[in-house]
């Protein structure tokens, strides 16, 4: 197989498919406790650009409301910063439930997540190839999955600093020593198991 | 003093100089650090992204590797991302034997087993509460009186788990910085998040965040951080954001170890201050009338 196909992604959903019912029922349940008092939202430092706010997210993922979630820019806009966490009242995951929404938009494809999708699509391949992070590689794999010729252009200027600093260099992808290859393919069989 | 060392992805790469400045620092202090052998990446923030399974097989991965060395069970972690994902391991190991279970059937695929020993630390923790700010003192050759830092800690050594700060209102550098001579420049922006890889994919909202925290830097000589993501997103893209706002933005950004370590007298080649993005003129000139 050719190294820079690994990642290609053969078809991408704009329906929200089945089998993202069942995984909803399970985030419900990291929520179900939500007060809706709105502590999320007044603490998020993205909720300025999310059209749902994560009050309303919570609301949505409450009624199963799957359509308006899967729609929704909201939880690709959650940078980790557990603020929401830290706060919640109600002592609620609330990082980690943006996050498995981000799990089943990465397992399923779903086209309005693209660049996010295959951003860390990207990075775990190189990971997965090497054991390490390799920058360059990841940053390579991901505009070839966009296969945008103008993408790497915007990345250029930072790009050739870092390479004149000697802190990335050109690196075209390669297959690496699967380091980690046996993990990730366990916790995929664990996964399809559960 | 000995801790074991895992140094990250980051620090091999774009944050080369937080490595090379952490280990010059901690030389300098007399402390020792262990690098762990083959080490391999925590997931950073995008194996949380993709699977949960695999954002904690990757961190115990590397924790049950550190339990089989030898002399300490204390790893230091300069990364905040890394930090968070590992320290997430070691508490929620400690709480839920089933998900150790679990994560243990994984790792028997590398032949090995996490027992649930390892403590972790940032790097800040054991500067902060370990060293401490008497012992900086007492190296002190260049007392930075003329320089005024804005300390930034950013999310993930802070938030979900305040183990050494307070997760609101962190203030643990500003004795290490007074320590050096240096003066704290007063903000509420020191745990605000930089957007993170949104930068990549997002821009258009890490440059806000970022915008908001370089402006409220203005009248400091420094921002500080203890995160190569933090460090990348408020130096990198200083130009762009002048152009933006049409507000001179310019600011040094430097990692906190290269600070109090050039303040100890620690060479500006060993601290690799050339890899550095933003050093501003403004800034050098200050420093080095201090070193005269």
């Amino acid at each position: 197989m050719n190294p820079t196909e690994i990642i290609e992604i053969e078809q991408v959903s704009t329906t929200v498919p089945e089998p993202v019912i069942d995984s909803l029922a399970a985030i419900r349940d990291m929520v179900s406790a939500c007060i809706q008092c709105g502590t999320c939202t007044g603490s998020c430092p993205n909720a300025f650009a999310m059209d749902l706010t994560p009050r309303q997210l919570w609301y949505n993922v409450l009624m199963g409301e799957k359509e308006t979630i899967f729609h929704s820019k909201t939880f690709s806009l959650c940078s980790v910063c557990y603020y929401c966490t830290l706060r919640c009242p109600r002592g609620l995951p609330l990082t980690e439930t943006m996050s498995a929404l981000k799990q089943i938009a990465a397992k399923e494809n779903l086209a309005s997540y693209k660049k996010s999708i295959r951003f860390y699509q990207s990075f775990m391949e190189s990971v997965r190839r090497h054991g390490r992070v390799r920058e360059m590689e990841f940053m390579t794999l991901y505009f070839l999955s966009m296969k945008n010729p103008f993408m790497p252009l915007q990345f250029a200027p930072l790009g050739m600093k870092l390479i004149g600093k000697g802190k990335v260099s050109f690196e075209i992808p390669s297959k690496g020593n699967g380091a980690l290859e046996s993990i990730f393919r366990k916790v995929e069989a664990l996964e399809q198991n559960s | 003093m000995k801790y074991l060392y895992y140094p990250g992805c980051s620090l091999e790469g774009t944050a080369l100089e937080y490595d090379a400045s952490t280990r010059a620092f901690m030389q300098g202090l007399g402390v020792d650090l262990l690098e762990l052998e083959d080490w391999t990446c925590c997931g950073a923030s995008a194996a949380e992204a993709t699977s949960h399974l695999l954002s904690l097989a990757l961190p115990a991965y590397n924790l049950a590797m550190a339990e089989k060395m030898d002399g300490t069970k204390e790893i230091l972690v300069p990364c905040s991302a890394c930090y968070l994902n590992l320290k997430k391991v070691e508490k929620k190991s400690r709480k839920d034997p089933a998900l150790l279970d679990k994560i243990n059937t994984i790792l028997k695929e590398k032949n090995l087993h996490y027992h649930g020993q390892m403590r972790v630390r940032h790097l800040l923790d054991v500067v902060a509460r370990d060293v401490g700010p008497g012992e900086i003192v007492s190296r002190v050759k260049n007392p930075f009186i003329d320089l005024k830092i804005a300390p930034y800690y950013g999310c993930q050594c802070l938030r979900p788990y305040p183990i050494f700060d307070d997760p609101e209102e962190p203030r643990s550098m500003e004795p290490l910085i007074e320590a050096v001579g240096a003066k704290i420049h007063p903000w509420n922006m020191g745990g605000r998040c930089c957007g993170a890889s949104h930068m990549t994919t997002k821009p258009e909202v890490a440059l806000e965040l970022v915008t908001a925290i370089l402006r409220a830097a203005r009248g400091a000589d420094v921002i500080v951080t203890v995160c190569p993501m933090c460090q990348m997103n408020l130096e990198a893209y200083q130009k762009k954001i002048s152009a933006i706002s049409k507000e001179d933005m310019h600011m040094t950004i430097l990692y906190l170890p290269q600070l109090l370590g050039l303040a100890m007298g620690l060479s500006e080649q060993d601290l690799r201050f050339d890899l550095n993005l933003s050093i501003t003129k403004a800034f050098r000139d200050k420093i080095e009338s201090a070193m005269l």
